[in-house]
């Protein structure tokens, strides 16, 4: 490469050393620092207390529930949206609350949700009894989803209007139906825009802490709650950095399961 | 031979108002290779289209063995397609994508491997099962699409501007192998294509379509020989096409001359269009000529010359000659008879049809 052309490179190269590879180096010394330098302490507990591990599953459990809702409900969405004739139109009405402020959104459904919000109010019609659906984990997971969905619709949308629709004539054409053209034809050529979104829908999931507080009321302690909880309330760093730790590695191998192509063909003799 | 499909009053009106197909009778007898040709936007692939049931007609039916049609899911029709940009699926490969038919039909694996191998043979892919579809070339993919089509033994194949893509040489080789494949399995080709090269060289029998109607629809020597109206004189080969008027049977006046010619029954003094082709004019010396023209230029295009001249009422005339003239000379041209070709103004096919016939028959 020439050298004006590295030459480009360097904020990015400064972004990337300052904010993403300093704290991760900063965060993993922090894990192994006892009191009299190097120690594997804080692992050790890690994996030996059970409730740390219980937190594990629980976080994966969340995150694995959000994303699949999530899946769900947009896949469908981004479909539909990719055969519309105002795509713009509706995509702008997607992405639109994502510009919105994440604590405000979460506000907002403490507002929806709360003994006396609309929902309750609307529900009083009806005769049934004010519910407690704020704090629950019905709420929790519901809220992660509605703000998680616009990050899945866009992958997926792209996919999908990457498709030759001629493609979807053929397998039509050679006999199969709906369901079978959606199975053999249009999931697997739309699978990477699902891939990106699981990604960019499952790894910020494991960590959700401020929804688990404001929306879940601390019921729900995942490993996002427990980090906040070490470093802000109990001060013990090096057991929050620990968490974090164990957390990265846990996203770098999500990441490596969802996006890599590894399915070997057999050959086949004719 | 018996009808397999056939379209009655087929009409397409999109939501836009635009008018695709005005009125489309047609009739397709099963064995036979046929083309529809036109310039783009003259409703060919919307024909097709309605064929294969991606696209339902505004009104009219569309008959297939008998049975109406006009309503069925396209996959429940026994009518395959090569697709214009051959649509192969991108994640399979080309065993996968020539099985897909039959595996959706859930036959037998063995039969499945059989029949493929047989169908990669007949296009000559042999030994290409496992090849992955992005490492094959434009013309290996057209050969994958069409064998990924006849390997369900479609009782009708229909093929969207399948060679355009390829170039020239490739083209030709397709063609000659398409029309092999044809004959050998039997079953019935529908072939739209706006070149119509393409069309003469390959089809039992060409539609010619302009504007949502079928223009003509015959042989391709007939149509090339006998064009019913001026588009489809200047659509199918080269052509000089005057303005006329008819004498009395069997002489017509063009050029301020009047020439002895093959065509009757049209009334005497009406005003006529008269086609030439370039091939059946000939040059001579100036005695023995119908008609005096100057050589204006003249282009070598390896078979023959193309040779433009004027006459001296400034009509031009192209010629197509494989001897070479002069440029700037004064030369004689001849024709026959036979070769003059008169167009009444605003006949159909139908009135052509009627009219041909009730004077041969006098002869």
């Amino acid at each position: 490469m020439k050298k004006s052309k590295l030459f480009f490179l360097i904020p990015y190269v400064l972004w990337l050393s300052l904010f993403v590879i300093a704290p991760i180096i900063l965060i993993t010394i922090n894990a192994f620092k006892g009191e009299d330098g190097f120690t594997l302490k804080n692992f050790q507990q890690f994996f030996v207390n059970g409730t740390f591990l219980k937190m594990t599953l629980n976080s994966f459990w969340y995150a694995f529930l959000i994303t699949l809702i999530t899946l769900l409900i947009s896949y469908p969405i981004a479909y539909i949206l990719s055969q519309m004739k105002n795509q713009q139109f509706w995509l702008l009405l997607i992405i639109l609350p994502t510009w919105i402020n994440l604590l405000l959104k979460a506000y907002a459904f403490i507002g929806i949700f709360s003994k006396h919000g609309l929902l309750n109010n609307f529900l009083k019609l009806f005769g049934i009894a004010p519910a407690n659906i704020l704090f629950t984990d019905f709420a929790f997971i519901f809220v992660a989803a509605y703000i998680e969905i616009p990050f899945m619709i866009l992958p997926i949308y792209n996919a999908i209007c990457d498709i030759n629709p001629a493609v979807i004539q053929a397998a039509y054409d050679l006999g199969a139906s709906k369901w079978q053209t959606f199975i053999k034809v249009l999931w697997p050529l739309s699978k990477s825009g699902v891939e990106s979104g699981i990604q960019a829908v499952f790894i910020p999931s494991l960590s959700l802490f401020m929804l688990t507080r404001l929306i879940g009321g601390n019921r729900v302690i995942t490993l996002g709650t427990a980090i906040e909880e070490y470093f802000m309330t109990t001060m013990n760093w090096s057991m929050g950095s620990t968490i974090g730790v164990v957390l990265i590695v846990l996203m770098v191998i999500v990441m490596l399961f969802t996006s890599s192509d590894h399915h070997k063909k057999k050959e086949i003799k004719l | 031979m018996s009808d397999i499909i056939k379209l009655n009053h087929v009409r397409k009106e999109y939501d836009d108002g635009f008018v695709a197909l005005k009125d489309i009778n047609l009739t397709i007898e099963s064995g036979k290779f046929y083309s529809l040709l036109g310039p783009s936007g003259s409703g060919k692939t919307t024909i097709l289209r309605i064929i294969a049931g991606f696209s339902e007609p505004t009104s009219g039916k569309v008959f297939f063995d008998g049975d109406d049609i006009t309503n069925l899911d396209s996959s429940k029709r026994k009518i395959n397609t090569v697709f214009q940009n051959y649509a192969l699926f991108p994640h399979m490969n080309v065993f996968e994508n020539v099985a897909f038919g039959l595996q959706i039909k859930k036959k037998d694996k063995q039969e499945i491997k059989m029949a493929v191998k047989e169908a990669l043979h007949m296009v000559q892919l042999d030994g290409f099962a496992n090849r992955e579809i992005s490492e094959l070339s434009g013309g290996q993919q057209q050969r994958v699409a069409i064998a990924r089509a006849i390997v369900n033994q479609p009782k009708v194949l229909l093929l969207d501007e399948s060679l355009s893509a390829l170039d020239k040489r490739l083209r030709k080789d397709m063609q000659f192998e398409l029309r092999e494949i044809q004959k050998k399995l039997g079953i019935t080709f529908i072939f739209v294509t706006h070149d119509q090269e393409e069309a003469l060289a390959m089809s039992d029998e060409i539609f010619v379509l302009n504007e949502g109607k079928i223009q003509q629809s015959g042989s391709p020597v007939d149509i090339y020989d006998e064009p019913v109206n001026d588009f489809v004189a200047r659509f199918i080969g080269d052509s000089n096409i005057l303005s006329g008027r008819m004498i009395k049977d069997y002489e017509v006046e063009f050029g301020n001359h009047r020439f002895e010619c093959a065509d009757a029954g049209i009334k005497p003094g009406e005003k006529v269009e008269v086609v030439l082709r370039p091939e059946d004019l000939d040059i001579t010396d100036i005695e023995h000529g119908k008609l005096r023209v100057m050589v204006e230029s003249q282009l070598f295009l390896g078979d023959h010359f193309e040779i433009k001249a004027i006459d001296s009422d400034e009509n031009e005339w192209l010629i197509h000659s494989t001897n070479p003239t002069k440029i700037g000379k004064e030369v004689g041209v001849y024709f026959d008879p036979e070769d003059i070709h008169v167009m009444r103004f605003g006949e159909s096919e139908a009135e052509f049809d009627k009219r041909l016939e009730a004077y041969e028959g006098e002869e």
